[in-house]
């Protein structure tokens, strides 16, 4: 490689320096990232005396873990499924043209924002939206005669939390998605529809095709940012709506499940269903990659 | 063509609404304080709460201590990196993307029973460790979005020539980091320390099972128990995060006047 | 009426109007380019054709048929795009079968086309691959074939060539024309390169400016240029402000040497100014038979471009530039050296005013 020639032209050794800047982060990366992970998915497979077991794999079958990872999955598909959907006509809408030029660097910040606003905050402004004092709650009974909690809507429920998750999910998809679309190119359109092609044929053989890894691949990102969240969920409704990882926050702080190892399986659990939606989302964006470039 | 515009309008007016309505619906909820006026009450009782000052000061100091902390190990890995180990790359990409997909939950209980006090490093005995620990944890988090800022920051800039140049004229790999290199990628490291700022300034998970008095389990607290100052709250955490990545925008696009 | 009849276009872009007034016949199965440069127009009168864009004011007809005002999908013509765009998610087969499936034929039909028409363009074996594991040339000719498959009555090639290396680029364009003298196929190509429009087409329009500055076969816009756009846009060219000294002999002076055009100059007084070019290759060192015109000068540049040499000569104020083969038995000129450099009086060409 060039590198290695250059270094062997000089003089005074270089490789040592290489090294000693490398080092600090590899430590770090081994004791605070590595380790605790591995720790945690080793002792899934170990009972209380260290032997290996996949007992505590079987004990996560019970009515309430399975519960909790079912409320998860579901409010994670569903903020995930919904917020992809929303976030790439957004994005189409802001991309494609037609549109007064300020309207997408206004969007693009606007999805920076918003998709970093999560966390307990993000629960206080839903509380004063769709509360039972929230704002709009107010407003659809005061000018409507419309209430919602009546109608049997709760924020404090799968989809009170699904409707909150939206506000950082729709500009997350925003922000992934747009260099796809962006990479759609104007003379596609055009070839196709000089063979012949109605814009629903475009759409349904040439862009959609094309967008479809791109398009999966940031739902799954979607859905495994809104499965490891706990912030937002754990202040709007306490342990109320029993989600995984408030599951797990118990469990940590207070060991409610009465087994250390239990808690390592629930961890485990989660480590590899957003690490296998993390997997295709790579899968997938080389595939979309290598048709866009 | 035209009619298609309708459809796009529409859509970007939903998007809207939804962004505004609660975000000016929380305005409008935090200025009810009082009975039968708009007011600032809540700010002022959040704002006056001792509690309030000595948790957003300790936040704002892990903030800083996390950026320094992250910057300092990552800024010479990614330099490295790109110049002469390129082998590492693969590895390095893997371990940065790491936090995206561990859930933070995951990697605090594996602190939590990795550095207890009973093992062989027990960070948590004392409260130095601990903020030590928590600075640690920050550093994971913000270490996907610091180093691809890092990364692109490296890429726009030819370190490879950059390099040889100075050792050319005789300048050592320190002074090289430090009096080229960061001045050049001093843009894409801002944008790096505000996304950081705004990920640890509210971070309730990590701050929360530590037992630190940081600012997010203070923010849970006083949701837990008040009615108004919450959503006060939520405006100044609002008005922060709106106030960093207005921050990354100005730099950005400064950095792209400078190099055009 | 011919094939293709463009009558009055005109097309504006708000207060900017980048084609102006333009007409034009073609004949079935004629092969003509647009040349010109950047921003000449070319590229929007073949995006008219195309159907892409609306004509502002104008008629055109293919076949006896207006289309004016016919959406792209209607006009059942083919087109080839500068960046090949192939579609990415379909195969090299998928791509060609495109018009055909949206046409709605039977598979069978479509499979036999396709093979048929890779056959064609010499890549029978690579029906399964994506385009992103083909070479630049290669995804340009399966653009070909995928324009060509709906057997379009007309074919557009918009730069098909300027995205790909030198050499592909004169074999490929070498493919195209015999593919389309084989199937007869009426052909508009547009380009910036003068090379590439000589080398292939049947009839050349020139370009300038939303105008068409000239019209003619290869041969024609080369050896007699209309004007001083064409002149100098078309090859490299040797151009003089020359004062006519006596018109009804053709005798004018370049740069105050006397030499002699076998061109009609009648039209211009005694005195007058007068543009006239001398193409390089035109020229020969040394002074030859009485019968040339004969310029004398010194020798400033040498300049090897591997099959010709070019050399530059300084008059008195102005300078000429010649290309002479190269030979390895030759004597190159030195610079400094004096020189002769003499032509025929009819390569002695005179530009029209513009």
């Amino acid at each position: 490689m060039a590198s290695n020639a250059s270094s062997a032209s000089l003089p005074r050794p270089r490789v040592p320096w290489a090294v000693v800047g490398v080092t600090p982060f590899m430590v770090f990366a081994l004791l605070f990232l590595i380790l605790p992970t591995l720790f945690l998915v080793v002792g899934a497979f170990q009972d209380n005396d260290g032997g290996f077991t996949l007992a505590n794999l079987g004990k996560l079958w019970t009515p309430t873990i399975l519960a909790s990872y079912w409320i998860s999955i579901k409010v994670s598909v569903a903020s995930a499924v919904i917020g992809a959907a929303i976030g790439a006509f957004i994005a189409y809408a802001a991309v494609s043209g037609g549109l007064p030029r300020w309207i997408r660097p206004t969007i693009m910040t606007f999805s920076g924002v918003a998709s970093q606003f999560a966390g307990v905050p993000l629960a206080f402004a839903f509380l004063a939206t769709l509360g039972r004092q929230g704002l709009v709650t107010l407003f659809l009974s005061s000018v409507f005669g419309l209430n919602i909690y009546a109608q049997g809507f709760n924020l404090l429920s799968f989809w009170g939390l699904t409707l909150t998750y939206l506000y950082f999910q729709i500009p997350l998809m925003v922000l992934i998605v747009t260099p796809a679309i962006e990479g759609l190119r104007k003379e596609w359109r055009e070839a196709a529809t000089i063979l012949g092609a109605s814009n629903w044929q475009y759409w349904r053989h040439i862009a959609g095709p094309v967008l479809l890894p791109s398009f999966l691949g940031a739902a799954l990102l979607l859905f495994a940012n809104a499965f490891g969240a706990i912030a937002t969920a754990y202040a709007l409704t306490g342990s109320s709506l029993n989600i995984v990882t408030i599951l797990l926050y118990a469990q940590i702080r207070g060991d409610v499940l009465h087994d250390q190892n239990l808690g390592y399986a629930i961890a485990f659990g989660m480590i590899v269903i957003t690490g296998l939606s993390n997997l295709c989302y790579i899968l997938l964006r080389v595939r979309s990659e290598r048709w866009l470039k | 063509m035209k009619t298609n515009r309708l459809g796009h309008w529409i859509a970007i007016l939903i998007g809207t609404l939804y962004f505004v309505v609660p975000l000016a619906a929380t305005f409008e909820f935090s200025l009810r304080k009082l009975r039968g006026v708009y007011s600032f009450e809540a700010y002022r009782v959040v704002l006056a709460d001792p509690q309030f000052q000595s948790s957003f000061t300790f936040s704002v100091g892990l903030a800083v201590v996390t950026i320094v902390f992250g910057m300092a190990i990552i800024v010479p890995m990614a330099y490295f990196v790109e110049l002469r180990l390129r082998k590492l790359r693969p590895f390095v990409e893997f371990v940065t993307l790491l936090p995206l997909v561990v859930p933070a939950i995951v990697i605090v209980f594996g602190y939590l029973r990795l550095y207890n006090s009973s093992s062989i490093l027990p960070l948590t005995n004392s409260t130095l460790s601990t903020n030590f620990l928590l600075t640690c944890g920050y550093v994971t988090l913000a270490l996907p979005y610091m180093y691809r800022s890092i990364e692109t920051g490296l890429r726009a800039i030819d370190v490879r020539t950059l390099t040889e140049a100075a050792e050319s004229l005789g300048a050592s790999s320190g002074t090289i980091i430090w009096r080229i290199i960061l001045p050049n990628i001093r843009s894409a490291m801002l944008s790096g320390a505000f996304l950081t700022f705004a990920i640890v300034i509210g971070e309730f998970t990590f701050a929360s099972l530590l037992n630190r008095p940081a600012f997010g389990p203070y923010l849970q607290l006083i949701g837990a128990n008040r009615a108004y100052e919450p959503a006060a709250l939520a405006c100044m955490a609002f008005m922060i995060t709106w106030a960093c990545m207005g921050i990354i925008q100005v730099i950005s696009r400064n950095a792209v006047a400078a190099h055009p | 009426m011919s094939f293709i009849e463009i009558s009055h276009l005109r097309k504006s872009f708000g207060p900017n109007t980048v084609v102006h007034d333009f007409s034009l016949s073609i004949e079935k199965g004629e092969f003509i380019s647009f040349l010109g440069p950047s921003g000449c127009g070319k590229t929007t009168i073949l995006r008219m054709i195309a159907g892409f864009e609306t004509a502002t004011s104008g008629s055109l007809h293919v076949g006896g048929v207006e289309m004016t005002n016919l959406p792209p999908a209607k006009r059942n013509v083919g087109m080839v795009f500068q960046a090949y765009a192939l579609f990415p998610n379909l195969t090299v087969a998928g791509n060609i079968g495109f018009g055909l499936k949206i046409a709605g034929k039977e598979r069978g039909e479509i499979d036999a086309r396709v093979a048929e028409l890779l056959e064609l363009i010499k890549l029978p074996d690579l029906g399964d691959r994506y385009p992103y594991q083909l070479s630049g040339g290669q995804q340009q000719r399966v653009a070909l074939a995928r324009a060509l498959a709906i057997k379009p009555q007309v074919l557009l090639l918009d730069e098909p060539l300027s995205a790909l290396d030198a050499k592909i680029r004169v074999s490929l364009r070498e493919e195209i024309r015999a593919l389309q003298r084989e199937l007869g196929i009426t052909t508009v190509f547009v380009t910036h390169d003068q090379e590439e429009a000589l080398s292939i087409s049947d009839r050349i329009v020139v370009m300038n400016q939303g105008r068409a500055d000239q019209v003619g076969t290869p041969s024609e816009i080369y050896n007699n240029p209309a004007t001083r756009f064409v002149a100098s846009f078309v090859g490299t060219l040797n151009l003089f402000e020359a004062r006519v000294v006596d018109p009804v002999a053709g005798r004018v002076s370049i740069d105050g040497q006397p030499v002699v055009t076998a061109r009609d100059i009648s039209a211009y007084g005694i005195a007058d100014g007068a543009t006239v070019a001398l193409r390089p290759e035109a020229l020969s060192l040394g002074g030859g038979d009485g019968d040339r015109n004969v310029l004398t000068g010194t020798v400033e540049e040498v300049s090897f471009l591997g099959a010709v040499i070019r050399v530059r000569v300084k008059l008195r104020e102005a300078r000429v530039s010649l290309d002479i083969f190269n030979d390895p038995a030759l004597d190159l000129p030195k610079v400094g050296m004096p020189a002769a450099v003499s032509f025929k009086k009819d390569d002695l060409l005179i530009i029209d005013r513009d």
